[in-house]
């Protein structure tokens, strides 16, 4: 299983499920982070974390333990 | 929020929303949008107001209202907190939901970004359920293009069903058609619904005949039928107390309700309720994008990655935040001197035509003195010292507020912030903090865990706002900057940058330590929108902000400090035994100060300056004047001078400085902690963490001054 923490600046996955909880499963799908949505990795923070991600037109900064929870696949 | 004269001081504290109609035939319109889509700019150029913009997400956190006139009609328009959804998770989320629920708004303009719309469609399905007539703006068109983005607008409303507008943002043109739209948004009942799976579906059916039969007032019924499917507890509790009845009692609704849950238990699925419902609007969100937009360049901008690249870049990424915050205050001090000795020539040559004017006029002493050298002479220096770098740090300030930089800021310092278990938007109401504290602690609303936020509202006074830096720029011009020219103001900035670090480092470790004691608990989750870059409109923002602060603080001025002035005078010369009652208190207090490296007027100065920072300098001055040493003062040379004769040296300048960055918040601030946190207790810890430090700082700081100088 791959989850968004592993993907690199630059590389594009799509997400296959959301095992976030509680709020922040709300805030993802607010900004419509629902299976099968394309996000691309557009960089990372200063100090490595957090990184920004283009999510449907947005970008969106999100935690790597955040990110644990997003799988994906290429 | 941002800063301007509704949003700092005072303004800051909001009290609700009370709309007034000024005719019954009035048309209420909800405005609602994503964060951070020119909502309200929109506001702005239909009421005419001055609702600040700046480019991050989280501005407008509670609702605001004016009016405005179309060829039909007579409007008034709310501001309602931008959201991304009203599924409302959020303190500002709830307020938008609940007004578009229960607000009983005419129509609701749902202002969407041009460049995100898919993004933002996703609300205007959602608004669409609810409410009865919907308006689609889709804002910053001009952008959109540069972008190579061309939504077709006449498809996208003959797919809704509902009027659509383009605008870009404050030009006359999208005013009049957005105030021709309002005028046929009535009666809509042709509008796109969002389809669901079928047994969601089918659970619908169940129950919406049974509320048909209910009065639901303005309430939609399939709507209202998925809220209870859903068994939002929160919502419904609030749709009983609109209705004034409970509306699971009605008849039938109950039985339904029944049938509904035992179709969707069938059905087993693997996802919860709410989850394929997001899911569904989310899709449907897709496919009407991919019908009316057509994207020649795919997402983000090339020119957003590469402002990106290098701004949050792992090497330039922090040197860049420390560079932007030394040229602000270089420019800040280097502008504000020529005007602010302007100033004080002008305003002190004016004192002596004023004592002239007394004189001449034969009024007695005491009344030429008290308003004089009491209430002139402190408002003088209010204006002379305070004003110039304020009018020129907030325009600064506000140009970066508008590229859209500060969200980076937020996005850099989120790991260090998280290491104290705060979170990086914690960074956004520090920066406002720069501006004005009040308005800092309003800002912290944009974070969504409470003990985070709280975490903010307690440490944003450790940044200095805008009526401690004059203090602090004169105090280092003073004492510690001997060369002149380019060289003495490129060294004052970078001391100021010091002392602002040092604030900074104060906020980091304040923290740390609170989530280690009172306020424990795991970092919450976290996501923060990073907006594209805009071109600020640097004319605009000049002119506004100077305008808009220059009468702010002429008000506050007048208000604050002239009183201030005359207490002081009185001080001075009230004669209690031999002494004036100033030397009495100051001599009371003395002990005390010289503990830290102040002395008793300075301890003074900084009691009298609780209902505004700007007063501190001034009143010092004052008092020390008023003892006798001298009778005029103009030049930094002169009150040099006049410092140094009142026992004051480099170590003194140190402690003051210090202590002006960390004591007790202004009374304007401190209400506004009160307000946002409805506790005296953390209103209380608001004032005595910072003066618990500055005075620690302090004296730690002048035991070794005695022990090694």
């Amino acid at each position: 299983m791959q989850t968004l923490d592993i993907l690199k600046p630059g590389q594009t996955a799509v997400v296959v499920k959301l095992n976030s909880v509680g709020s922040m499963r709300r805030r993802l799908l607010d900004i419509g982070l629902v299976e099968g949505t394309r996000v691309e990795c557009l960089g990372k923070s200063p100090s490595g974390d957090p990184s920004a991600f283009l999510i449907r037109g947005a970008v969106i900064a999100i935690r790597s333990e955040d990110c644990r929870d997003i799988e994906i696949t290429f | 929020m941002g800063l301007t004269n509704t949003s700092v001081g005072r303004g800051a504290i909001d009290g609700g929303l009370n709309i007034a109609k000024r005719s019954p035939e009035d048309k209420v319109i909800a405005l609602a949008g994503n964060p951070n889509v020119g909502k309200s700019t929109i506001f702005n150029s239909l009421t005419g107001m001055k609702q600040h913009t700046g480019n991050w997400p989280g501005k407008t956190v509670a609702n605001a209202f004016g009016f405005c006139k179309s060829k039909k009609n007579s409007y008034i328009l709310v501001d309602i907190p931008g959201t991304y959804s009203l599924m409302a998770h959020s303190a500002e989320e709830e307020v938008a939901r609940n007004f578009i629920c229960f607000g009983e708004a005419d129509a609701v303009m749902v202002v969407c970004d041009a460049t995100r719309l898919e993004r933002n469609l996703n609300l205007v399905l959602q608004t669409m359920e609810i409410a009865e007539n919907v308006i689609v703006c889709v804002n910053l068109m001009d952008e959109a293009r540069k972008k190579g983005i061309t939504p077709d607008l006449t498809r996208l409303s003959e797919i809704l069903g509902v009027p659509v507008v383009g605008a870009v943002g404050r030009s006359k043109k999208s005013v009049c058609s957005l105030l021709d739209t309002l005028d046929i948004a009535e009666k809509q009942n042709n509008k796109y619904e969002v389809k669901y799976d079928s047994a969601t579906e089918q659970a619908i059916a169940l129950i919406k005949p049974a509320l048909d039969n209910c009065s639901l007032k303005r309430l939609n019924s399939r709507w209202l039928a998925l809220k209870i499917i859903e068994n939002d507890k929160g919502i419904i509790k609030e749709i009983n107390n609109y209705l004034g009845y409970d509306i699971m009692s009605a008849a039938n609704v109950q039985s339904s309700v029944y049938l509904a849950n035992k179709i969707l238990k069938d059905n087993n699925f693997h996802s919860s309720f709410e989850d394929r419902v997001v899911s569904s609007i989310v899709k449907a969100a897709e496919k009407i994008a991919g019908e009316v937009v057509e994207e020649k360049k795919k997402g983000y901008s090339l020119f957003d990655r590469r402002m990106d690249k290098i701004l949050t870049s792992k090497v330039f990424g922090y040197p860049i935040m420390l560079i932007f915050l030394a040229i602000v205050f270089w420019i800040t001090i280097v502008g504000a001197n020529y005007p602010s000795e302007l100033l004080s020539n002008f305003l002190f040559s004016a004192e002596d035509k004023l004592r002239g004017l007394f004189i001449y006029l034969g009024a007695p002493e005491w009344l030429r003195g008290a308003l004089v050298e009491g209430v002139y002479r402190v408002l003088a220096w209010v204006v002379a010292v305070m004003l110039p770098p304020m009018a020129i740090f907030f325009p600064l300030f506000t140009l970066l507020e508008d590229s859209g930089y500060l969200p980076r800021i937020a996005y850099n310092l989120d790991k260090p912030f998280k290491k104290c278990n705060a979170c990086g938007k914690q960074a956004l109401a520090m920066c406002m903090g720069f501006g004005c504290n009040a308005a800092g602690v309003v800002g912290c609303r944009i974070i969504d865990s409470p003990r985070v936020r709280l975490l903010a509202i307690l440490t944003n006074n450790f940044v200095p706002c805008n009526g401690r830096f004059p203090t602090i720029i004169t105090l280092i011009s003073i004492f510690f900057i001997s060369a002149s020219g380019i060289a003495a103001s490129a060294a004052s900035a970078l001391l100021l940058t010091a002392v602002i670090l040092f604030g900074i480092f104060m906020t980091f470790a304040v923290t740390k330590l609170l989530s280690r004691t009172l306020l424990k608990g795991v970092p919450s989750s976290f996501t923060l929108e990073l907006p594209s870059y805009r071109r600020p409109q640097i004319g605009k923002v000049i002119v506004r902000s100077i305008f808009d602060r220059t009468l702010f603080v002429l008000g506050r001025a007048v208000s604050v400090a002239a009183p201030a002035g005359l207490v002081i005078w009185l001080f001075a010369n009230v004669q209690v035994g031999d002494v004036s009652l100033l030397k009495a208190c100051a001599d009371f207090f003395d002990p005390f100060a010289q503990l830290f490296g102040l002395d008793g007027v300075i301890l003074i100065a900084f009691i009298l300056g609780f209902p505004a920072n700007e007063i501190v300098v001034p009143i010092i001055i004052m008092a020390y004047m008023s003892s006798g040493a001298l009778t005029e003062m103009g030049s930094l040379t002169e009150m040099q001078a006049l410092l140094t004769a009142n026992g004051w040296d480099t170590a003194t300048a140190v402690s003051v400085i210090l202590f002006s960055l960390m004591h007790w918040p202004c009374s304007t601030t401190l209400m506004t902690v009160k307000k946002e946190t409805g506790s005296l207790k953390w209103t209380f810890l608001a004032a005595a963490l910072p003066t618990a430090c500055g005075l620690t700082v302090c004296f730690v700081f002048n035991l070794f001054v005695k022990i090694f100088c």
